[in-house]
């Protein structure tokens, strides 16, 4: 079986993001990029369900610029096979990003496909049942544990209520949540080896996907900031706060 | 324009988010209408009915629909955007689980977990954990909404007078995804993205067990008790306790965070709480940066005082 890992480039969690002045967006030159960590969970998942022998070839695939080639390489250097760049400029929307997915898994006939449940730049949280909705294939969102039954998978899926666990057939997408592994860390050797691992490059028309964004971003803006508290010497004098000055207790 | 609100209920009631759906779509104006999906869930729709501002339910009962898999919802949901301008749920598990398929179906984008209604086409949503905010303007001829519960005013549970239509259902899609089991946490405290006092944990407290000396303030608070991600992953507590990012999303009148240092990850998810206290060891750490009041201490030692001051509160 063949997994497809759609994946994204993104601001590192670690920066501070700034807000452009012109309200444009945030300042993303000069700032760390990195895979979006649910995608690398995601890259992850994928090489364990190969190393125990359930599945031969991970494709990883991502949508934008030029630049994106350094995470499908770190993908690459984790374990995956082989990589697909989306070549495109535009900041494509999730619905045209799941569009091109499904041309990509149309080309690719993969058994399964595995995403990060939201990016940490656009928190959408929206590809991955897109996707599947477009392909008319089961979607388990927000997996913490994946295992192989005789004509599917059985997902525990992390839900406001708690642990919610679903069987379904493949071929399905699957969207990653937190605790479902921890990504490994690349050794040398393998970023050398992934140097040598293919990387094809097609563009939206290529697929036949029309990518104009159908929601216009009028303005990018600060949130409010909090101003400073107090702090309190003592426990009793938080309680007193608490109780005469924020009326909270 | 017609509204369609799309109700989150477990089959015997509904979820307090749905009122809170229902508020964000009594703020763009327009009949609203209320689907509401599973199985043997006729008290659900007249509860439905009961809600202020909804103009009509729409109640489909089928055994397909009982635990509100997107792979059945989605198509149901689709089917009943005849004339309607705008679909909504709440931006919790449920609604980010549905939502995109609808969306997807409909050929349309989606609106994320919007914090306010600019117009009938313009919303704002936070983008990277909250650090920046986004105005957004659809051009697409049905808006797909997901709306922050936290951010629009629940509406009266009480007091509609809606009429009830029952739907012709279809049969579901046979094995394509199909519920286990829900393993749910029994706790008799209130929910946590409703409660009006919240006490969060992260990973100071060393262990699950630790966390008692938070329940039994929160006993005497009546308070839900949260987490940070740090104690989620590191097993003291459930999935479930997680606030932040791509946790839970909390705003209630008193946020006391302990042992907790404060990523962005973190204050995504609590920052628009009204009051809010830190206590740490570490006089560096950021949560201090958004806290309306501030201890330096260690928890061991300030959380069984704080324990004992309450008691002595009237």
């Amino acid at each position: 079986m063949k997994i497809l890992i759609p994946i994204k480039r993104v601001v590192d969690y670690n920066v501070r993001v700034r807000v452009k002045k012109d309200g444009s967006g945030v300042e993303t030159a000069n700032v760390k990029m990195s895979m979006n960590p649910f995608c690398e969970i995601a890259v992850e998942e994928a090489v364990r369900i190969t190393e125990a022998g359930k599945a031969d070839e991970i494709v990883v695939v991502t949508v934008g610029s030029r630049q994106c080639q350094d995470i499908l390489r770190t993908a690459l250097a984790m374990g995956a096979d082989r990589a697909i760049l989306v070549e495109t400029d535009v900041a494509v929307q999730p619905l045209a990003i799941a569009k091109l997915l499904k041309a990509t898994v149309e080309q690719e006939e993969p058994g399964l496909v595995i995403t990060g449940k939201q990016a940490i730049d656009d928190d959408n949280n929206q590809t991955g049942q897109m996707l599947s909705a477009l392909l008319g294939w089961p979607q388990a969102t927000f997996a913490s544990k994946i295992e192989f039954t005789d004509d599917g998978l059985r997902v525990a899926r992390e839900v406001d209520d708690g642990l919610e666990t679903i069987n379904i057939n493949l071929p399905a997408v699957v969207t990653t949540d937190l605790r479902l592994n921890e990504p490994r860390y690349v050794k040398l050797p393998n970023i050398m080896k992934a140097k040598k691992k293919p990387l094809d490059v097609v563009t939206p028309d290529d697929l036949g996907v029309d990518v104009t964004p159908s929601i216009e971003v009028l303005n990018v803006a600060e949130p409010p900031v909090r101003s400073a508290g107090v702090m309190v010497a003592d426990v009793q004098e938080l309680v007193d706060r608490l109780r005469n000055e924020a009326k909270v207790i | 324009m017609g509204i369609l609100v799309i109700a989150e209920h477990d089959n015997h009631v509904i979820r307090a988010a749905t009122l809170n759906a229902v508020g964000a779509a009594t703020r763009l104006g327009g009949d609203i209408t209320l689907l509401v999906a599973g199985s043997n869930c006729k008290a659900v729709a007249d509860a439905g009915a009961a809600i202020a501002g909804i103009s009509k339910v729409l109640h489909a009962d089928a055994p397909h629909y009982e635990h509100g898999l997107a792979e059945e919802l989605a198509p149901l949901v689709v089917s009943c955007c005849n004339g309607i301008s705008h679909v909504l749920a709440p931006a919790n598990t449920f609604g980010k689980n549905l939502m995109p398929r609808v969306a997807a179906l409909l050929d349309v984008g989606m609106i994320a977990d919007i914090v306010s209604i600019e117009s009938a086409d313009t919303f704002v949503r936070p983008i990277y954990a909250g650090n920046a905010l986004a105005t957004v303007r659809s051009n697409d001829a049905i808006k797909v909404i997901s709306a922050r519960t936290t951010n629009f005013d629940a509406a009266a549970a009480e007091g509609g007078t809606a009429a009830v239509e029952t739907l012709r259902t279809t049969p579901g899609l046979a094995g394509l995804s199909d519920f286990v089991i829900l393993e749910s946490p029994e706790s008799e405290r209130p929910e946590l993205t409703s409660a009006k006092v919240v006490l969060s944990g992260g990973r100071g407290f060393g262990s699950g067990d630790n966390f008692r000396l938070l329940e039994e303030i929160a006993d005497k608070l009546g308070a839900a008790i949260g987490a940070s991600r740090a104690a989620v992953d590191a097993g003291y507590v459930p999935n479930d306790y997680q606030v932040g990012q791509t946790g839970k999303v909390v705003a209630p009148d008193l946020y006391v965070a302990v042992g907790i240092s404060g990523a962005i990850q973190h204050l995504a998810g609590m920052k628009e709480s009204k009051v809010i206290v830190a206590i740490n060891k570490d006089e560096e750490a950021p949560i201090f940066e958004i806290a309306d009041y501030g201890l330096v201490a260690d928890l061991f030692q300030a959380l069984p005082e704080l324990s004992a001051a309450l008691d002595q509160l009237d």
